[in-house]
């Protein structure tokens, strides 16, 4: 039972991680292809990480196969936060069908800080 | 086909769709992105590598990667923002 759990894990662990790829290759903007790349790849490594915990069924190494997914869960989301931020400040271009940029003209790209709408 | 030629077959065909974009984006962002999944990919490579030839010793190769491609990421990201690397300020 385990096993077949295990194998249902990896099958879908893979399917996602391909449909980040295709997510990567096809989007048409920086922004877009970010979001395919960091939500369904991560899913997908958690899958296969715990399809692999389930595989060797031993304590020492689920709690490997679960340290590496609790660490790729946790940084996932700081290093394409950090990458988006960064390609937002070197002016990457939006998809031309982009209906609305809230954060235009409220970043102050001297000194890379935000500055609110009600500020002079 | 056997199970893990599936599972290499859909892996190898993810890591060659990001090979693409590494080598079609347009502007330096998008490298970076294709490369911070290529190695997220790696990471999912070596978990089932792990588990197909039964080998649990390769689980923390996988857990070494994911902690080297977020300091990738980072200073990538570093130097896209500050156009400098982080170790020699100017």
């Amino acid at each position: 039972m385990a096993q077949v759990l295990s194998v249902a894990l990896l099958v879908i662990g893979a399917a996602f991680m391909l449909i980040a790829a295709i997510g990567v290759a096809r989007l048409p903007d920086l922004f877009m292809r970010m979001h395919s790349s960091t939500k369904s790849a991560t899913l997908g490594v958690g899958c296969v990480m715990l399809g692999a915990a389930l595989h060797f069924g031993d304590l020492a190494i689920a709690v490997r196969a679960l340290a590496t997914l609790v660490f790729l869960f946790i940084t996932a989301p700081v290093g394409a936060h950090v990458l988006a931020r960064a390609a937002y400040f070197a002016g990457v271009p939006l998809w031309q069908g982009t209906l609305s940029d809230e954060l235009r003209g409220h970043y102050d790209r001297a000194t890379h800080t935000l500055t609110g709408p009600n500020k002079p | 086909m056997t199970l893990e030629g599936l599972l290499f077959g859909l892996l190898s065909l993810a890591i060659f769709l990001a090979l693409t974009r590494l080598v079609r984006g347009p502007s330096l962002p998008d490298r970076a992105v294709a490369l911070d999944l290529m190695a997220v990919l790696t990471v999912g490579f070596i978990g089932i590598y792990a588990v197909v030839m039964n080998r649990p010793i390769f689980l923390d190769l996988a857990l070494v990667l994911a902690l080297i491609a977020f300091l990738g990421t980072v200073a990538f990201a570093h130097f896209i923002e500050k156009g400098e690397l982080p170790w020699r300020k100017s």
